[in-house]
């Protein structure tokens, strides 16, 4: 039996502190901690010791075995982390993969960019106060000439390489929409003014070469409301051209031009730069046609029952493959619709990336 | 519409360069397409006189030149144009010139041995002509050394500008003209109208045969010409003629095509020994009458169609083209010119139901100066006689008249209210009158009437237009669109949201957006149930794009078709865009279709790919009606899809009795006529069948979150395959009553420890406790009704 004295119970500290370093993993350490603190462990049994002694010998004693007690604890406390952290590394080393190994696929699924476009198109005539109206693809020749002043034999018509449809019973034949101004017309018809309308939509002409194709689409505006003047048609547009193509000192510029239904009318050009094939939208010594426009022509006011003496406005109308090709750099026309994989991941845009007044107009990269 | 710039400068006198009319024609409304200087091209190309050509030692059909070029000593240059000859003058090219027409530049070299050291020019190789016979001969007393370009009047820059519908009076080059002098580019010169005087009796005369309508033609005039020649024309005119692209013929011929381009005042040129009798008919083409033009086809009239005729028949489709038997020619020595005015509708129908157009027809559909042909004989009738010689008639006519003068109220007002541009009246008035309008001015009003070559003009809106145009569009104030609210509106409506909503959650779940066209083959419509006549094209681009879809899956397959062929095995494609089942507006449908094709990824070393199989294209569909606030829950599983798919692999998600999508794996036969390999799957909806849900506030009902435990229990039944698996679900969910929060079907499972004829469905349910923790009793109370449910309607066995 070991004695109590200061002498013994150092060495038996040092001694198992000695043991403690020396244990080699936690099962070593655990034989350890069991031959100083198990039921027959060697400060246990000098605890049990202190039993036998009268009160003032265990009250020195016992405060000294105490202070050995801490000790040994403390030791294999910290030598049980140590070793803890080391198992783990090891155990940590042996799960290693080879992280460079490809992930899990994404997905490549993109929006086209002519529904991106059309957003972006839709979200600055919303902070204009436009509202999106709709028509049918197949037209009456009503809607799509005749009530927006083209009648027929009209040299305008011929420009516009229409599609057709059998002719009907009462001999009338119906077109595919060669432009979404026939929405103009339906919505006068059904509304009163003001009116502050955007019209996307599928357009179709008979034409199909590298810069047209038998399918496009257009965006129509018509403003119809008190004191509406061609001012405010061309403020109108280089708010939205500056905005659209994000480039603030965007020079436009309002050309005389003819459309049966607007009287007077304007083609729209904006400023470009083009040299080495490339070409660059912002103040340049070019210019790039990108929309026409004019004041609503008072004929087709009456066609819609208003009174032109009473009601003005103006209309316009753009080419979304065209101005898309114009801000995101896409070469040919004719790839929209081809749906080829390759072309859609690259030229598409992310899901989420809602175009917006508060994050831009701008989308990011694919 | 083309011409050169010393053309223009015939009628616009100016001290403008020709940079400054080119930026301000685009302004009047007279876009430059382009512009052209063939001088600048052919600056290296100069007049040579070939001093010896000797025949090529070691070829038979070249030459060895030697050429002054009338600076140093004389180039040798080997040529193979058989009219290479000494003495000879011609075009040389030296070394380092481009050669447009053969898109080379020349280098020093050899030909078989002998030096070469530039070129001696075709006008092919110049891009003149198409000649290519022989190098070009110069006269002799051309002067060697000298540029070709300006000696043979290529320094002359072709312009070319678009013409708008309404700008008839600008198919004429003095038209252009006087665009310009009313913006302030100089002056008119003056144009000799000096009223014609002839010396004879025409021996032909008109006879108008139009039946009460006479406004067909509501003017003609002719004249005749005796003992005219018809050589070729003056060097001048044919120059000018090449210029614009019009192929020198004759004297006579050039002349009408000459005049046209120069007045916008078509003419044609009848020779008098040509015709049969003494009176042109103008009547209508007779039942089955056909008629020989100038281009050399027949043509087979309708009755509606307006001609001119002789005793023997139509000689001339009015305003359209002349007729080949009575053409003039290099023998003709009397010659009939007619000035005519005729109905534009007329000449437009006629041109468009025969297809056949001209220069002629373009100027009279779009409507010629209605005073031209009594204002233009005497000037049309001096140029021929100076350059064809002979004596020429008197003036024959016939026709009303054209009703052209009228008058339009306008208020100076007008121009401030329309395009916000303050001008004085007194500007105004100057630029209406520069344009040729007259101008009545009241205190109140004017009363503008246009002139004579402007007539589109309709209103006061193309007063205004007139008037803004000149003064010039760059002065319109620039006004922002004054603001409806302050916080911006939304644009769309629910349903015009829907589309937008979709096509980010089908790509969110790994579709592609393609965006297809509208037609495709009758083919492919009719194996999607479409097809009908009244939705085939009368003159689509291609059969393959003649019928309006009925729906869009056949083109995304097709699509999916084009991918495999480049090499993408696995397509996922979607489209939300119209389909038609008629052609009424009524009859359009928005759908929204999707495509899978091969395998759910590409092939890679984890290992989770897998084929494509109805329960995606099931998903994708289920996906999208919950976009359009369809609740999974609430549908139901109908097995009657349509034919194109598999008909054991597919479905219809139904809403009650409503048919709201359609899903499945294609039939292969579908899928075997797109020649796709591998498994395709695809649903298709149109978001005009699921109702719009009702417009509630924006706040959700309330969320009833239980406090106590939930519950799982798992239950495996064997049942009949026949038996429909959402059969059991819905006996299962049933039976467990209110407290059911969950169901999922885990396993399903068919082979060895379970009968033939029999399947095992396993299901697990989740119990949410509202108001306390579930006793044992109480859960096996649930479990046995589930088992009992599940038995009764299902003919479920719980698995021992």
């Amino acid at each position: 039996m070991i004695g109590l004295d200061a002498q013994s119970l150092k060495s038996v500290s040092d001694e198992i502190v000695q043991e403690v370093d020396a244990a080699k993993n936690l099962d070593e350490l655990e034989a350890v901690r069991v031959d100083a603190f198990g039921k027959k462990g060697r400060i246990s049994m000098l605890m049990r010791a202190l039993g036998g002694m009268d009160a003032d010998e265990r009250k020195g004693a016992g405060q000294a075995l105490n202070i050995v007690k801490d000790h040994v604890a403390a030791a294999l406390e910290s030598k049980q982390s140590v070793l803890a952290k080391a198992a783990l590394d090891e155990k940590l080393a042996t799960e290693a993969i080879d992280v460079s190994l490809p992930s899990r696929p994404n997905s490549e699924a993109r929006l086209h960019p002519l529904s991106r476009t059309i957003e972006e198109v839709l979200a600055i005539f919303t902070e204009m106060g436009f509202q999106v109206a709709e028509g049918p693809d197949i037209e009456s020749d009503y809607y799509n000439f005749t009530a927006l002043n083209i009648p027929p034999e009209h040299p305008a018509r011929q420009e516009h390489d229409t599609f057709y449809l059998p002719a009907n019973l009462d001999g009338q034949r119906k077109v595919l929409r060669t432009h979404t101004s026939p929405v103009q017309i339906r919505t006068m018809e059904t509304n009163e003014p003001p009116i502050r309308i955007i019209v996307p939509g599928r357009t179709y002409r008979s034409d199909h070469d590298a810069t047209h194709s038998p399918m496009f689409h257009q965006c129509e505006g018509l403003v119809i409301g008190d004191g509406i003047h061609m001012g405010h048609l061309k403020g109108c547009l280089i708010d939205f051209c500056r905005a659209f193509f994000g480039v603030d000192d965007l020079p436009v510029r309002f050309r005389p031009s003819y459309f049966p239904f607007t009287e007077p009318s304007a083609e729209v050009d904006i400023g470009c730069t083009r040299d080495g094939g490339g070409l660059k939208i912002g103040a340049g010594d070019d210019w790039l046609e990108i929309l026409g426009s004019g004041m609503v022509n008072p004929r087709v006011l009456t066609n819609c029952g208003y009174d032109p003496e009473k009601h003005q406005g103006f209309a316009f109308g753009m080419g979304i493959e065209r101005i898309a090709m114009l801000k995101y750099g896409i070469p040919d026309l004719r790839t929209f619709y081809d749906s080829d994989l390759r072309w859609m991941r690259h030229y598409g845009f992310l899901p989420f990336d809602t175009p917006s007044i508060h994050a831009g107009l701008v989308g990011g990269p694919g | 519409m083309k011409f050169t710039r010393d053309w223009l400068f015939d009628h616009l006198q100016t001290d403008r360069t020709l940079d400054e009319i080119l930026d301000a024609l685009p302004m009047l409304g007279l876009e430059v397409e382009s512009v052209v200087d063939r001088a600048e091209a052919l600056a290296p190309f100069t007049i040579a006189e070939v001093l010896s050509a000797t025949q090529h030692p070691n070829a038979d059909k070249l030459r060895v030149c030697m050429v002054s070029t009338g600076t140093g000593g004389p180039v040798q240059v080997v040529c193979g144009a058989p009219n290479a000859r000494a003495g000879m003058k011609g075009v040389f090219a030296p070394v380092g010139a481009f050669v447009p027409g053969i898109e080379l530049t020349l280098k020093a070299g050899e030909i078989r041995g002998e030096v070469s050291n530039g070129m001696l020019c075709s006008e092919r190789e110049m891009q003149l002509s198409d000649e290519h016979d022989g190098i070009i001969e110069l006269p002799a007393d051309a002067p060697v050394g000298v540029p070709f370009a300006p000696y043979a009047g290529l320094d002359d820059p072709i312009i070319e500008i678009a013409i708008t519908p309404n700008r008839a009076d600008c198919l004429g080059v003095r038209g252009v003209a006087r665009d310009l002098v009313a913006a302030g580019y100089g002056t008119l010169k003056p144009l000799d109208t000096t009223p014609h005087r002839g010396s004879f009796d025409s021996p032909v005369r008109w006879q108008l045969d139009l039946d009460g309508q006479d406004h067909l033609c509501p003017s003609i005039t002719g004249i005749a010409f005796d003992n005219v020649t018809n050589p070729a024309s003056p060097e001048w005119m044919a120059r000018r003629l090449t210029a614009v692209g019009q192929r020198p013929i004759s004297a006579l011929v050039d002349i009408t095509n000459y005049v046209m381009i120069d007045l916008g005042r078509p003419l044609h040129a009848y020779d008098i020994d040509k015709t049969n009798g003494d009176s042109l008919y103008v009547r209508l083409a007779k039942p089955g009458e056909t008629f020989s033009a100038l281009n050399e086809k027949t043509y087979d009239l309708a009755t509606n169609m307006l001609v001119i005729a002789d005793d023997d028949g139509a000689i001339d489709l009015a305003g359209v083209m002349g007729g080949e038997r009575t053409g003039v020619s290099a023998d003709t020595t009397r010659m009939f010119l007619e000035i005519a005015i005729f109905d534009p509708i007329s000449v437009a129908t006629t041109g468009r139901q025969l297809n056949l157009h001209s220069d002629a027809r373009y100027r009279f559909e779009r409507g010629l100066d209605a005073t031209a042909p009594q204002l233009m004989d005497g000037y049309i009738a001096r140029l021929v006689t100076s350059i064809c010689g002979g004596t020429a008639s008197h003036v024959v006519e016939a026709g009303k008249g054209v009703d052209w003068q009228r008058q339009f109220d306008l208020s100076p007002e007008k121009l401030k209210r329309l395009t916000g541009i303050d001008l004085p009246a007194e500007r105004q008035k100057q630029i209406l009158e520069s344009l040729g309008f007259i101008v009545e001015t009241s205190a109140s009003s004017w009363q503008v009437a246009p002139p004579s070559w402007r007539g589109d003009i309709d209103g006061a809106a193309d007063l205004v237009e007139e008037i803004a145009r000149i003064h010039g569009f760059d002065y319109l104030p620039v006004m922002a669109l004054p603001r409806t609210h302050v916080v911006s509106q939304p644009a769309v409506n629910a349903a015009q949201l829907r589309p937008l909503q979709l096509r980010r959650a089908l790509a969110e779940c790994g579709l592609m957006e393609a965006v297809t066209f509208s037609f495709l083959a009758p083919k492919e419509a009719a194996l999607f149930g479409g097809g009908a006549a009244a939705l085939t094209l009368v003159n689509p681009i291609s059969a393959e794009l003649s019928v309006m879809r009925p729906s869009a899956l056949p083109n995304l397959l097709q699509a999916a078709g084009r991918n495999q062929d480049r090499g993408a095995a696995n397509c996922a494609l979607f489209e939300v865009g119209p389909v038609f089942l008629g052609d009424e507006p009524a009859d359009q449908r928005t759908a929204c279709a999707g495509i899978r094709h091969g395998h759910t990824a590409p092939r890679e070393w984890h290992g989770q790919r897998r084929r494509v199989d109805v329960f995606d294209a099931k998903s994708d569909a289920e996906m999208a009606l919950g976009v359009l606030g369809v609740r999974k829950a609430s549908l139901q599983v109908d097995k009657s899809a349509p034919d194109y798919f598999h008909p054991g692999r597919s479905g219809v998600l139904m809403q009650g009795r409503t048919n709201l999508a359609g899903f499945g794996e294609l039939h292969p036969n579908i899928a075997s006529h797109f020649g796709l390999r591998g498994p395709v799957v695809g649903f298709e909806l149109f978001l005009d069948d699921v109702p719009l849900a009702k417009a509630k506030g924006s706040a959700r009902s309330l969320l009833k979150m239980s406090a106590f435990q939930t519950v799982n229990r798992d239950f495996a039944f064997v049942l009949d395959v026949d038996v429909a698996a959402s059969e059991l679900l819905r006996a299962v969910k049933s039976a467990a009553g209110p407290l059911l929060s969950d169901i999922q079907l885990f396993d399903v499972y068919q082979g060895k420890g379970i009968e033939d004829g029999k399947k095992s469905l396993a299901v697990t349910i989740t119990l949410a406790p509202q108001k306390a923790t579930l006793t044992e009793e109480e859960i096996e109370k649930i479990s046995a009704s589930v088992v009992a449910v599940a038995k009764k309607n299902c003919g479920a066995i719980l698995r021992g």
